[in-house]
């Protein structure tokens, strides 16, 4: 070819595959990371255009600062009662994700996923939501359905794939469903729930409803096309929607560089879509209260859709099924520059005068207690193998509304086989 | 001859990995969680410390992207053999699959080519639910350009990993995760069996090669005829010794180009057959074997073709032991086409 000649002197190309900053092993300092100061951070009037806001995609919005106090303009002022409901909800998801990482690793059920060190990403914006409004979330959520005061139990019973579970055994733990909660149905496949949330969210607007619809998903899934096709169809028809991106680092094994991290913010992505756009501090409590009431109230006075970087970090594994240590530091929790969402209310509310270090071992007391006694009359209704589970009919139920002849054969099939397993078992 | 290694699946692929990106350095293997981590399988480790970033990989949770990119680098020359994570993750990356790297050659008119292949983990046994339990090879015989493999041992593994690498069409390689770890005779209450005890976890270290296209005769036998691939091998194998029945098993190992001779000859002589496998059954790879197998050898059949398979639900997850098809559900459908229908006629 023609051009090989001409291009013989220029410096051969390179592929640039990302690095993240630390590996096993190595010192951890998180300099890298810019933590601008508590208040700093301007609050936009609800108002205002996306094309007057971007710079907040590159900001922080923070309200706690170092000293426990609540400061700047997101302050949300809630009173004690609030904060303290608010504490006690992600208290009592973290008791709940020790147990049933545990009863996992007793061999109880399959499979969990915790949220440590994101409880008020999913606490902190269901306190700022309304009861009916409709949440989808990812699977790190189970804050949403704790802070909604959902019963301990039933979900546990999900996770336990027992006979009490509300969705026959059918789905792997921790994708829990409920229409009365607020609480979209996980699927399990990564980003689906955003355009479901878009649509759920056009529905209720072209209904004339005030209900509103949020959703979250990690930074990892934000590289899906699921939530580019969301994103383009909330800004089309501004969607009355809250799009969350919780950027808790990692991925699995995947640092947030490989969902594009390294080259600008996630809450930058709603700029190029004429999105509002927020990064927030995701271990700030009350900065999530904030921001999502402040995208709740856009959302329900038809400005449209917001997208907000909740900035965390996944404090612990993906799931039971990967072991941390063989990817990144081990340093990095501990190092995390923004600390611990449930120490940082617990001390604001020291800070008012509104709590102590005692009521906090009673509350975590209470709340392992509630976990322990809720686990124990779940497991009466059957742990993952043992026995007790739905019936063998349910398989074939809700496939479709009503069931298609070949589904109807293949039932009696498997009943038949069912009883035919005696019969193979006494000739072995 | 290279040196012979005890080597499960996982281990059989690595080396499949390892010996294709050290013979040819067009090859190269990403993912998600491929690079660094080395797969959550662990299918891909060390081939990023041994053949550097960028022949190994990690990429953006993009399943479209990645088959994407896979065909672009195709294009250019490379051998890419993507990961992607679960087959249940592939319907995003189905668009680039059917429209794109099965389509290049013929639109082109041979100008370009995607030498590719998709490896992923299928199948369930494992408590993954309906995410993680799939099995939707037929959806890609469907796809008119793309080649299907699916093996049963660490042996045929790796033998057909090379092959497909080598081809210079796409393939996508779906890879049985319930054998990863050993061969499984259905019955899950009994303890785990590794690979060690099974004659074909004894791989070459170095290369070589399974054509694509040729079945695996595992039993020879006069009575009947079962076609199976992937975990199901084992459950037939386990479940023909058990009753005593002189079934000769096929493993199929390459969906498509299918070896329909080995078949047609099998079903000839035994004038029986059964086909296996764990995917749903309506549309399945099964109907459509069982439709060659009626056009070939109808004259040759004594009873109706038998389909042990899956259910046409999506995989439960507590219930995944009523939904698997094993050694019962086989051992019914043997007993079927092994009935004496002479008298009825």
């Amino acid at each position: 070819m023609g051009s090989d000649k001409s291009r013989r002197n220029l410096a051969p190309l390179e592929l640039h595959v990302p690095e993240p900053r630390y590996r096993p092993g190595d010192e951890v300092d998180f300099k890298e990371i810019e933590v601008p100061a508590a208040g700093e951070t301007r609050r936009p009037d609800i108002g205002d255009g996306h094309d007057d806001m971007r710079d907040l995609a590159y900001g922080l919005v923070r309200v706690l600062d170092e000293d426990g106090n609540a400061v700047g303009p997101w302050d949300p002022k809630l009173d004690a009662e609030t904060l303290r409901k608010m504490l006690g909800a992600m208290q009592l998801v973290r008791a709940y994700d020790q147990r049933m990482f545990r009863a996992q690793r007793q061999g109880k059920t399959s499979f969990y996923m915790k949220s440590t060190g994101e409880e008020a990403v999913a606490v902190a914006a269901t306190f700022a939501l309304q009861r009916d409004d409709m949440c989808f979330p990812s699977y790190r959520q189970q804050g949403i359905l704790i802070a909604r005061d959902w019963d301990l139990v039933d979900m546990m019973n999900q996770v336990y794939s027992n006979s009490g579970d509300r969705l026959k055994g059918r789905q792997l733990p921790i994708m829990y469903s409920t229409r009365e909660g607020g609480f979209f149905t996980i699927s399990g496949n990564l980003a689906t729930q955003y355009p479901n949330a878009v649509g759920w969210a056009m529905a209720s607007a072209a209904k004339g409803d005030t209900r509103i619809a949020a959703t979250w998903t990690g930074e990892g899934s934000t590289a899906e096309g699921d939530f580019h096709s969301a994103c383009t169809f909330a800004a089309v028809y501004k969607a009355p929607v809250i799009l969350n991106v919780v950027n808790n680092q990692w991925a699995i094994s995947s640092f947030a560089g490989f969902a594009g991290g390294d080259q600008t913010t996630f809450a930058a992505r709603a700029v190029g879509y004429g999105i509002a756009g927020l990064r927030v501090d995701g271990n700030d409590a009350l900065a999530v209260y904030a921001a999502t009431q402040w995208a709740a109230e856009r959302a329900r006075t038809n400005k449209g859709p917001s997208l907000i970087e909740l900035f965390t970090y996944r404090a612990e594994g993906h799931s039971t099924s990967d072991d941390p240590s063989q990817y990144r530091s081990s340093q990095e929790a501990e190092k995390w520059p923004l600390g611990d969402p449930i120490a940082r209310l617990k001390d604001h509310l020291i800070a008012l005068g509104e709590w102590d270090e005692e009521r906090q071992e009673e509350l975590e007391k209470d709340c392992t207690e509630r976990v322990r006694a809720a686990a124990k009359q779940s497991e009466k209704l059957g742990i993952l193998g043992h026995g007790l589970h739905q019936p063998l009919e349910t398989m074939f139920e809700e496939v479709f509304e009503e069931m298609p002849w070949h589904l109807k054969e293949q039932l009696d099939e498997m009943l038949a086989e069912n009883e035919a397993a005696d019969r193979v078992c006494k000739t072995r | 001859m290279s040196e012979i290694r005890q080597m499960n699946m996982i281990q059989a692929i690595n080396s499949a990995l390892d010996v294709s990106m050290e013979r040819d350095e067009n090859v190269c293997v990403f993912g998600e969680d491929v690079g660094f981590y080395g797969g959550v399988f662990r299918a891909t480790a060390g081939l990023q410390e041994k053949y550097g970033k960028t022949r190994s990989f990690d990429t953006p949770i993009n399943e479209c992207g990645i088959v994407g990119v896979a065909v672009g680098m195709a294009a250019y020359g490379l051998r890419p053999v993507a990961e992607i994570q679960f087959a249940d993750y592939i319907y995003p990356g189905l668009d680039q699959i059917v429209s794109e790297a099965a389509r290049l050659r013929y639109r082109s008119a041979g100008d370009f080519t995607a030498p590719l292949v998709i490896r992923t983990p299928s199948g369930g046994g494992i408590f993954g639910g309906q995410t993680h339990s799939q099995s939707p090879e037929s959806i890609f015989t469907h796809i008119c350009g793309i080649k299907t493999v699916i093996p049963s041992t660490p042996y045929d593994a790796k033998g057909l990993l090379i092959a497909a690498i080598e081809d210079p069409d796409p393939v996508v390689f779906f890879e049985p995760k319930r054998i990863y770890n050993g061969p499984f005779d259905g019955h899950y209450d009994n303890p785990v069996m590794p690979w060690t005890k099974h004659p074909a976890s004894q791989v070459p270290e170095g290369h070589y090669a399974i054509e694509l296209g040729k079945a695996n005769i595992v039993r020879e036998g006069g009575d009947l005829t079962i076609l199976a691939y992937g975990t199901m091998v084992h459950v037939v194998l386990a479940e023909v010794e058990a009753m005593g029945v002189d079934a000769e098993i096929i493993d199929l190992r390459t969906l498509l180009p299918l070896d329909i001779d080995t078949i047609e000859a099998s079903v000839k002589k035994t004038g029986r057959c059964v086909i296996v496998h764990e995917a749903t059954r309506t549309s399945g790879f099964g109907a459509e074997l069982s439709a060659l197998v009626q056009e070939r050898c109808f004259y040759h059949l004594e009873t109706p073709i038998q389909r042990v398979t899956g259910f046409d639900t999506p995989y439960p997850h507590s219930l995944e032991w009523a939904y698997f098809p094993g050694p019962v559900r086989t051992r019914l459908a043997i007993e079927k086409a092994m009935e004496d229908v002479s008298g009825d006629i």
